[in-house]
């Protein structure tokens, strides 16, 4: 019988204080691998219903049957943070995993990204998931399921579009433009303006309603719950909840290459200096730590893919050998994804990684590409923007009432898939209520419009 | 770096696994609404899955269709031809790899959609559901009450008693009692038995609703494997629905080439034969078994015959003849063409039905091309909305 693993905690947060990690409490919590999985299906531990993480859910217990892959942990930061650990994870493997967590609860403490979205609220986001999911059910007992299930349909499958740049609390837009400004480096101009005039005389006094909205807006989730034109309060709120929850996600997503890296390169540093830990317990964690961290499966020459354990934690190890662990934790503290792997993933470190490029050919096999960094960093990072979605935003709302959406084909160098497009504006179009038009491109780059008129869907 | 002080790791109960995680699963209870989606989805290619005629002979309860998992749709972008993408390990550029393999360990956070490509699931469906779904608002048409003999009657609770079953105590009563008896007489406990009051049963007599269903199905030389067996998936949902819509109907398989037999369902279901086309044969067959079986005073008669529509041209008088004396003595009488082939004029046997409903009788005929309009056909002889129309038609009929 193995020690229990927590009661070499305390040492290992001696030892990660020693080395330098700051973090807040974290609740560690052992809970069965089902409730791992709907963890990681849901993104939270609870959250409000939906029939698409059922699917989900089916579909990655399949994946753990065919033991495609294990789930050891997943964190969630806050003051406190909570762990949860699956019960399945052996003694040695929970002493990797808890280092693992401290080197997690390190980065979410220290990160600008998740510092700013911990501000925002996200410290508390299990709570708030929670009252969220609480809220929906008392709409399903006041207004039926199938009304609430039809706004979590459109609500859920815009979550992708929010805008970090604005943030989470906005202010509506200007309902007037603002008046010609007096240009106030112009002494005459700025004489003129104080001059009492008669503001009805002047036929150009009269204030502009700005248009709707004033630039292009990615917030589409913030936008149709503030400016749809007949949406119920509780629709309203429904979305905002969404929203609340994608802001959340954002961060963890935006740096998980770093944060899954800077995780394992702790757990790693940490179980190789804790020199309490019994030597078969060690040897056992750190088969679990390779396991995690390696490129390719055992049985594999080559991966079409890159494991971001992997990718991450090699380049933190090749960061702090060459700056030493202060010029790391700045980086860490500062960086997302995009600018780490920019600023760090030179050439060399991804040769010595055996990074490479490949095009699938359309009949069949697939090419090598010639070597090229900047077109492999921007490969690997083209996934990730605004979560991996295309970039679509409101451009116009018509006197008729019509959204009008538009798609950026130039930046996405693609239309967007017409029939998947067609039905998530007959979802939206039942919480707008007016007609909605989506405007991409077609397969030879031609502009088309997708209507969609309520009561049609 | 740290001038703040650290947290601490606060380890709660050691030994902690929250059993209540096992109690509720979130994903299950999601998973049922998806599963139900597909159902409602599935629903409505009603057609498709009861045209499976295998259901007939494997005598299966259930019948498996393959379906997609639903998708919450999602903007995406076009597929790319031949997309980009990174990958590890020993490879030099201009290298072909072989079909793409990737088995990557992926890290189990973040929204975002994933990809399922093409997951299909075997969903089972009880035919017994199929049966609900196609019958919920189907009846037999013009079904009347019959007064007379019936052998119908059920339990129906009557009046009150001071003694009875414990099972059959109504407390409300009781209680009613006991407060009556409280009101006259001061300080005596709450209940005594005088206050006990127990529901009576009477046996009653239903009206009758008896029904008597012949089904006949032309076996001849010109229907052909695939004609009999559309008829016969016919047959055999409408058989189905029936027993479960009616605690008493009595169905009567009949097959005819040149001469007609009674059969029992099993071998009905299995019957073939050869030969040419005599409709009155079978026809008459019906009337003897309901002269000789079903009083039509007392019975409500129904006729549902299934033929390619060839009937011998010198039948022509003697079949008019027979038809209508069944439509006379029937509620119904229904006629499904079979007409897989190519067909210029009008069928011999249709004719004789459209004379029929021209006397005012109450009939209708359905057309069965492919095995896609076997629960169109189910639904037009049954539907009340059809019947409605059908009762505009045929003036004969009461209300």
């Amino acid at each position: 019988m193995k020690p229990d693993w927590r009661s070499h905690l305390p040492q290992l947060e001696d030892l990660a204080r020693g080395l330098g990690l700051n973090w807040s409490p974290v609740i560690f919590e052992a809970v069965p691998d089902s409730f791992m999985t709907e963890i990681a299906v849901y993104g939270l531990p609870v959250r409000m219903p939906h029939w698409s993480f059922g699917a989900r859910y089916i579909y990655q217990l399949l994946q753990r049957h065919m033991g495609y892959s294990r789930l050891f942990e997943v964190v969630f930061p806050g003051n406190p943070g909570r762990a949860y650990l699956a019960s399945s994870n052996g003694q040695a493997d929970n002493i990797l995993v808890a280092a693992h967590v401290l080197g997690h609860a390190d980065f979410s403490k220290n990160n600008l990204l998740f510092q700013r979205s911990q501000e925002q609220g996200s410290e508390h986001i299990i709570e708030h998931a929670a009252s969220h999911a609480r809220q929906i059910e008392r709409d399903i007992e006041s207004y039926g399921f199938n009304a609430v299930e039809k706004v979590l349909d459109a609500a859920l499958s815009l979550e992708q579009y929010i805008d970090l740049d604005r943030g989470l609390r906005r202010e509506n837009y200007p309902e007037y433009l603002a008046g010609a400004t007096p240009a106030s480096d112009d002494a005459f101009r700025s004489r003129f303006a104080t001059l009492d005039v008669d503001e009805k005389a002047l036929p150009n006094a009269r204030k502009l309603r700005a248009p709707l909205p004033p630039h292009p807006e990615r917030d589409l989730l913030w936008f149709i719950a503030t400016y749809a034109p007949e949406m119920e309060s509780w629709e309203r709120d429904i979305f905002l909840a969404v929203r609340a929850e994608s802001f959340y996600f954002y961060p963890v997503y935006a740096t998980q290459i770093m944060n899954e890296g800077w995780a394992s390169y702790w757990h790693a540093r940490l179980l190789r200096e804790a020199d309490f830990i019994a030597q078969d317990t060690y040897l056992d964690a750190i088969k679990c730590h390779s396991d995690v961290v390696r490129p390719v499966a055992a049985e594999e020459q080559i991966a079409l893919a890159v494991n971001p354990y992997h990718l991450g934690f090699t380049l933190w190890e090749e960061i702090i050998k060459e700056g030493g662990i202060d010029a790391a934790r700045r980086i860490m503290s500062e960086d997302d994804d995009f600018s780490f792997l920019r600023n760090h993933l030179t050439r060399e470190r991804a040769a010595d990684m055996g990074l490479f490029r490949f095009q699938k050919q359309s009949n069949g096999p697939v090419k090598v590409l010639a070597e090229n960094i900047d077109e492999l960093r921007e490969t690997l990072l083209g996934e990730k923007y605004n979560f991996g979605a295309p970039r679509v935003s409101v451009a116009e709302v018509r006197s008729n009432g019509t959204l009008v959406l538009e798609h950026d084909s130039d930046i996405d160098k693609r239309g967007l898939d017409t029939e998947r497009a067609r039905k998530v504006l007959e979802y939206v179009v039942h919480v707008w209520r007016r007609p909605v038009v989506l405007r991409t491109v077609d397969a030879s780059s031609k502009p088309v419009e997708i209507l969609t008129e309520p009561g049609a869907a | 770096m740290s001038s703040e002080p650290p947290g601490s790791v606060s380890p709660g109960d050691p030994n902690a696994v929250n059993d209540w995680y096992e109690l509720f699963s979130r994903g299950s209870r999601d998973w049922l609404r998806h599963s139900d989606k597909i159902r409602e989805a599935v629903r409505e290619h009603l057609p498709q899955i009861v045209a499976g005629s295998d259901i007939i002979n494997d005598g299966a309860r259930t019948v498996r269709v393959p379906v997609r998992m639903l998708e919450h749709y999602r903007f995406r972008l076009r597929p790319d031809a031949e997309p980009q993408g990174v990958g590890q390990g020993s490879a030099k550029p201009g290298d072909l790899l072989g079909p793409a393999k990737t088995g990557n360990k992926q890290g189990g956070k973040g929204a975002g959609g994933t990809d399922r490509g093409g997951t299909e699931l075997l969903l089972e469906f009880k035919i017994d559901d199929i049966i609900d779904w196609m019958w919920e608002e189907l009846r037999l048409p013009n079904l009347q009450p019959r007064v007379g003999q019936s052998d119908e009657s059920e339990w129906k609770r009557e009046g009150w008693d001071k003694r009875g079953a414990r099972s059959r105590l109504d407390r409300r009563r009781s209680l009613k009692e006991s407060v009556k008896r409280r009101a006259r007489e001061s300080s005596t406990p709450t209940f005594i038995d005088e206050d006990l009051r127990f529901r009576q049963l009477a046996r009653r007599r239903q009206p009758a609703m008896r029904a008597a269903v012949f089904f006949l199905l032309d076996v001849s030389a010109s229907m052909t494997e695939g004609d009999r067996q559309l008829a016969k998936t016919f047959f055999f949902w409408v058989a189905a629905g029936l027993r479960r819509e009616y605690r008493s109907v009595d169905i009567v398989f009949v097959a005819h080439t040149t001469d007609a037999w009674e059969f029992s369902e099993s071998d009905f279901f299995k019957v073939s034969g050869s030969g040419g086309t005599v409709a009155s044969a079978g026809l008459s067959k019906v009337q003897e078994i309901m002269q000789t079986r079903f009083d039509p005073g007392s019975c409500n008669v129904y006729l549902f015959y299934a033929s390619d529509g060839d009937n011998a041209v010198d039948d022509r008088e003697r079949a008019r003849t027979e038809l209508e004396g069944i439509a006379k003595a029937s509620r119904y009488a229904g006629y499904v063409e079979i007409s897989t082939g190519l067909r210029s004029s009008q069928s011999e046997t249709s004719r004789l039905y459209d004379a029929v409903g021209a006397m005012g009788l109450c009939s209708g005929r359905c057309s069965i091309r492919d095995s896609s309009d076997v629960a169109t056909a189910v639904r037009h002889f049954f539907t009340i909305e059809s019947q409605a129309a059908g009762a505009g038609a045929t003036p004969g009929s009461e209300p």
